[in-house]
């Protein structure tokens, strides 16, 4: 199993929005390293012909009608907004928009 | 702004071959959102159709809507695909402050609908085949604004500000296999497959389809390719291309674009594209840095969706003509030309012109009408067609009025006139107004006298047998009648009253 | 009067409905145990005194009107931090949701006030419920009440140590890979994991979506069955929650049986790892099941030795997806907003600062699994462990009617011990987890104390699917059988606070 470098968790933690500081792309390149050393071993069963389960249950078909339900009110929708505007979420400046 | 010069289209099209990929995203016009019951209403303040569920709270789980699955299948059914047995929705990740959750419930690698086809006819008639291949459930993002900016700021500061009335609402994303063989009508080619897609849509019920209102919206992937080569070029991905038109005008621009890159040694980077209506151009939007990985898998809070084979049949046996057939039909009935066809669908007078004849009215008078005074109307009022406050059951009473001699073309349009102002239909508006046919011969006799009287030397004239001279007598019969005599009755009467043969 | 705070719940509800107490002084006597415990103990993060004071008075007043009161009416309950709540804080153990007050009251949450249950607070766990000890929580870690020194468990660490520590009859806890169970086994109280689909997760904030399940927490299995029954049912907000009727697990636990009964011990839960005194009480529940007319039948189900190497692909990855939203842009935590930052940097830098270590660990295992061109080798495979655990489990249940083993393979291990240590603090679930994955039901009660530390051991009863009265009525049967044996409840051994 190759080991899984600096950059790559460098690059993990940009598809997953973290910050890391140095030392914490250090320290977690190594545990990942570790963990996934360890759940490698799932791959034995990868050339098994057997079905994935993604869900616990033969659920099929679970839908609602198409009814109207009330919403929340704008008030309850913004009340944990970190920032408001004209009844609008305030957000920092987003990217790759003109 | 483009650096290389453009390549002309023929010459562009002397040595490459264009390849498309059409990527529509359609609203559905369900009441409620894809996985929560939040009204789609248009034009509500913003938030005030969001719960926890489209807001992506804490703890808040999708429930999905059972129309949205069955307009779906319709569309899938309707462009001629497959219906997965069994499918599932997918988590698509990626961050983006309009998306609540930071992954847009879709679907993957099991789309509910696949392996299709289109026919559209191009302007000429001649019938091209785009094939499908898949069309899946998803969900719109909220809306973001941007404030602020350059003007007197200290650091520039800008923000946004976010609605997510829209986020959730469901979509159906109809992707295209390549598009290949359409040569030097490829911009053709995608427009009519745009326009036929939105009568599609329109006809199966399930979206008004309206581009202007984002309710369809269109990515047009494209490359070109040597002609005669195997291997496609790289694509560009221009993004939001929302009127029919402008399908039109970026792929040909594209084209010349990517000609001119290829043709003077440079390659095609693979990137999306902005759509620049003022002059139909291209700019470069977002390189795809590291190929974007949206790391899909199955969304664990769903469970598949399994059409029952019976009821696909079921929806497949209620589908509607299909729009290029009833065109076609439609058209022979009416007796006109593909290109008077192709006028009335741009008008979107089509549905109008039918119920009007359904309501009555010849197939000729009803069409002169919608496509005359109305569109006239409308485009001056910058509406379309459909909104005018006219139903077709008026105007096919305004037909039979007109038919049965009781108003002539000039009062047929003060009706109408009378009933787009709000005035009532077409019989109130003929009573409150006054408007009817001076048909009461004595009354009319009279009138000629007294014309004839006041225009002795005109009379003469007619009477020498310049019988072309008789209009200026009809004239003077009907501004005396304030236009509501029957001019043709009017004519005969003079001429008899003068002994000339008409 | 009689301490009301030792009480079960199933006493404290029949003494209101008689009106020998009324709700209020049973809350105000948890009210006060709490203060007077909880600073040593740490099991609530949050108390609403006002709230829980109003239920009760309601209770009482629909008693006074003639009112038929519900089977638990008046009881209260801690609450784990993971359920929205209605104008009251939730912060799932997270500095990220920090001071975030839902607009939104869980599926549970309603069906616990609405059958007047009375919620004292909210309980301390590991952030977004990812541990196996609270020592991930944001808010500083939680006592077991059997020693301070030593883990009560996790993640719902805080529900187990109020129940122990005599701060509420009734808890709720959630459990994706054991953190119900493992909580209940190191603290001697009963908990129950649901079969999937049992109990609502609308308003319980997700961890991983496929395995999480809410269930019962309690000091006796009766009391369990109690709380099971009104937080269980089917709710059209969550798309997996079962269309059926609830199973009798009330009728169950006041019926409880083993004899004529097959019951499994699985060849795959022993052997290293596990401590020699967990390994003797558990022989032990064995040869007490024989005696009450059970028959054993020696299992063997080779896929659960990868059972905790699928759910470290498995949890993490959906767990990558379900913390997404927390972004800084509609709730909780904001960091780095100077004006001139753009959302995508505010985004990282909160969710830098907002996030635990081992919640970060997970989101980038998660990403990693699920990240192109390992999808298949990881999250792939583990989907197919899957598909072999729950035939292991079919197939088992084909000869016999529940399972046991031991909840968890140690006793309470000491605060710190294990902290940075994800891999070693992973084999707290390793008896846990495989029911997780096949998505059906499961019971830790109290078996005995290990004789080298005189700590509690648990033992787990597993059941098919759909069959969480199976659970009831052997666990009734055993905690029979060892109170009788023992001659009271074995929480009387704990230590007073
Ligand atoms: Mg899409
Ligand atoms: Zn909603």
């Amino acid at each position: 199993m190759p080991g899984i470098t600096r950059e790559e968790v460098a690059h993990l933690a940009r598809l997953a929005r973290l910050e890391l500081k140095d030392e914490e792309l250090d320290h977690f390149a190594g545990q990942l390293d570790d963990i996934i050393g360890a759940v490698a071993r799932v791959s034995e069963v990868a050339d098994q012909d057997v079905p994935p389960t993604s869900h616990p249950l033969p659920l099929t078909n679970v839908m609602r009608a198409d009814e109207v339900r009330p919403s929340l009110t704008p008030q309850e929708a913004l009340s944990g907004a970190p920032a408001q505007e004209q009844q609008r979420f305030k957000v920092p400046q987003i990217l790759g928009e003109e | 702004m483009t650096v290389t010069e453009l390549v002309s289209y023929e010459d562009a099209l002397a040595t490459y071959e264009p390849v498309m990929g059409l990527e529509v995203h359609v609203e559905l016009g369900t009441k409620t959102k894809m996985f929560c019951g939040c009204s789609t209403a248009l034009g509500a303040e913003p938030n005030t159709q969001t719960c926890p569920v489209c807001l992506g709270m804490p703890g808040s789980l999708p429930v999905v809507n059972a129309t949205g699955v069955e307009s779906a299948v319709k569309i899938g059914l309707a462009l001629n695909c497959e219906i997965a047995e069994w499918c599932r929705f997918a988590r698509k990740n990626y961050f983006y402050p309009d998306m609540p959750k930071n992954f847009q419930t879709s679907q993957y690698d099991e789309p509910i609908a696949f392996n299709g086809y289109l026919d559209v006819q191009l302007e000429d008639g001649e019938v091209f085949r785009v094939e499908i291949e898949r069309a899946h459930m998803e969900e719109d993002t909220g809306k973001s604004t941007h404030v602020g900016g350059a003007t007197g700021r200290i650091h520039g500061a800008l923000h946004s500000l976010l609605d997510y009335n829209r986020a959730g609402i469901p979509l159906i994303e109809i992707v295209t296999k390549p598009i290949v063989g359409a040569g030097d009508r490829a911009p053709e080619v995608a427009k009519a497959y745009v326009a036929e897609l939105r009568e599609l849509i329109k006809a199966l019920g399930v979206s008004e389809a309206r581009m202007e209102m984002g309710q369809m919206r269109c990515d047009v992937n494209l490359s070109l390719r040597p002609i005669g080569a195997e291997k496609f070029g790289t694509r560009s991905e221009t993004k939001n291309v929302n009127s029919l038109r402008s399908v039109e005008r970026a792929v040909r621009f594209e084209v010349m674009r990517h000609a001119a890159v290829l043709s003077s040694g440079g390659t095609i980077v693979q990137e999306t594209r902005h759509f620049h209506e003022e002059d139909g151009s291209t700019t470069s939007g977002r390189v795809k840095e590291e190929a974007e990985d949206y790391r899909y898998f199955p969304e664990p809070d769903l469970v598949p969706v399994a059409p029952a084979r019976e009821w696909v049949e079921e929806l497949r046996a209620s589908l509607p003509e299909l729009p290029r057939v009833r065109r076609n039909r439609l058209r022979e009935e009416w007796g006109i030309s593909e290109h008077e066809m192709q006028s009335v669908l741009n008008a979107g007078a089509i549905d109008l012109i039918t119920a009007t004849i359904e309501a009555g009215a010849d197939a000729a008078a009803a069409r002169k009408w919608w496509m005359g005074e109305l569109a006239r109307r409308a485009n001056e009022s910058g509406t379309e067609l459909a909104a005018l406050e006219i139903t077709p059951e008026q105007v096919a009473r305004v037909c039979a009025l007109v038919a049965d001699g009781s108003l002539n073309d000039k009062l047929a349009r003060q009706v109408i006139e009378g009933v787009l102002a709000g005035e009532g239909d077409p019989d109130t508006v003929v009573e409150k107004r006054g408007l009817k046919v001076v048909s009461d011969e004595g009354a009319l006799g009279t009138a000629v006298d007294e014309a004839i009287a006041a225009n002795a030397a005109i009379a003469d004239k007619i009477r020498g047998g310049k019988v072309a001279a008789a209009g200026a007598l009809v004239g003077a019969v009907m501004k005396a009648t304030r236009g509501q005599a029957d001019a043709a009755r009017v004519r005969e009467l003079i001429l008899e009253k003068l002994g000339v043969e008409g | 009067m009689a301490d009301l705070t030792k009480l079960t719940a199933a006493e404290i509800a029949e003494k209101i409905a008689s009106g020998e107490v009324t709700a209020v002084e049973v809350t105000e006597a948890h009210l006060a145990r709490i203060e007077a415990v909880d600073e040593k103990v740490h099991a609530f993060l949050h108390v609403d005194r006002e709230g829980a004071l109003a239920q009760a008075r309601a209770v009482d007043e629909k008693r006074a009107r003639g009112e038929k009161l519900g089977p638990l009416a008046g009881v209260p309950l801690a609450l784990k931090d993971i359920f929205t709540t209605r104008g009251v804080p939730t912060t799932v153990g997270s500095k990220i949701l920090e001071g975030w007050i839902p607009p939104y009251d869980a599926t549970l949450t309603r069906k616990l006030k609405e059958a007047d249950v009375i919620i004292l607070g909210k309980t301390n766990m590991d952030e977004f419920a990812m541990g196996s000890s609270t020592e991930n929580s944001a808010f500083g870690p939680t006592g077991n009440p059997w020693d301070l020194t030593r883990i009560p468990g996790g993640s719902g660490g805080g529900s187990s140590a109020a129940l122990a520590s005599y701060q509420a009859p009734l808890a709720i806890g959630t459990d994706t890979g054991g953190s119900i169970r493992q909580p209940a086994a190191v603290t001697g109280t009963v908990g129950v994991k649901p079969t999937y689909g049992g109990v609502s997760r609308y308003g319980m904030v997700a961890f991983s979506s496929s395995l999480d399940q809410g269930g019962p927490c309690a000091r006796t299995v009766l009391d369990a069955a109690l709380l099971h029954e009104v937080i269980a049912g089917h709710d059209p907000m969550d798309s997996t929650s079962i269309d059926a009727p609830v199973p009798p697990v009330v009728e169950a636990a006041r019926n409880g049986t083993v004899a004529g009964m097959r019951v499994g011990v699985v060849k795959q839960f022993r052997g290293e790892g596990y401590q020699a005194g967990v390994m003797q009480r558990f022989e032990e529940s064995v040869e007490l099941l024989k005696e009450l007319g059970a028959e054993i039948v020696e299992l063997d189900c080779p896929s659960f030795d990868l059972a905790l190497a699928a759910y470290y692909l498995i949890a993490p990855s959906e767990c990558s997806s379900n913390l997404a939203r927390f972004d800084a842009m509609r709730y909780g935590l904001r960091v780095g907003d100077d004006g001139s930052r753009s959302a995508e940097e505010v985004t990282s830098l909160t969710r830098e600062a907002g996030f635990g270590a081992e919640v970060k660990r997970r989101i980038m295992l998660g990403t990693y699994a699920l990240s192109s061109g390992y999808y298949d080798a990881y999250y792939g495979s583990a989907q197919k462990v899957r598909t072999l655990i729950t035939r292991d489990f079919e197939k088992a249940f084909e000869q016999v009617d529940v399972i046991v083993s031991p909840t968890t393979p140690t006793t309470a291990f000491p605060i710190g011990e294990r902290a940075d240590d994800p891999m070693a603090m992973y084999l707290a679930d390793l008896c846990t987890i495989p029911t997780n994955l096949a998505g059906n039901a499961a019971m830790s009660l109290p078996c005995g104390l290990a004789p080298e530390d005189g700590l509690p051991v648990g033992l787990q009863i597993v059941a098919p699917a759909m069959a969480d009265d199976r659970l009831y009525r052997v666990g009734a049967a055993v905690e029979a059988a060892f109170v009788a044996r023992w001659g009271h409840p074995l929480l009387e051994e704990a230590p007073s606070l």
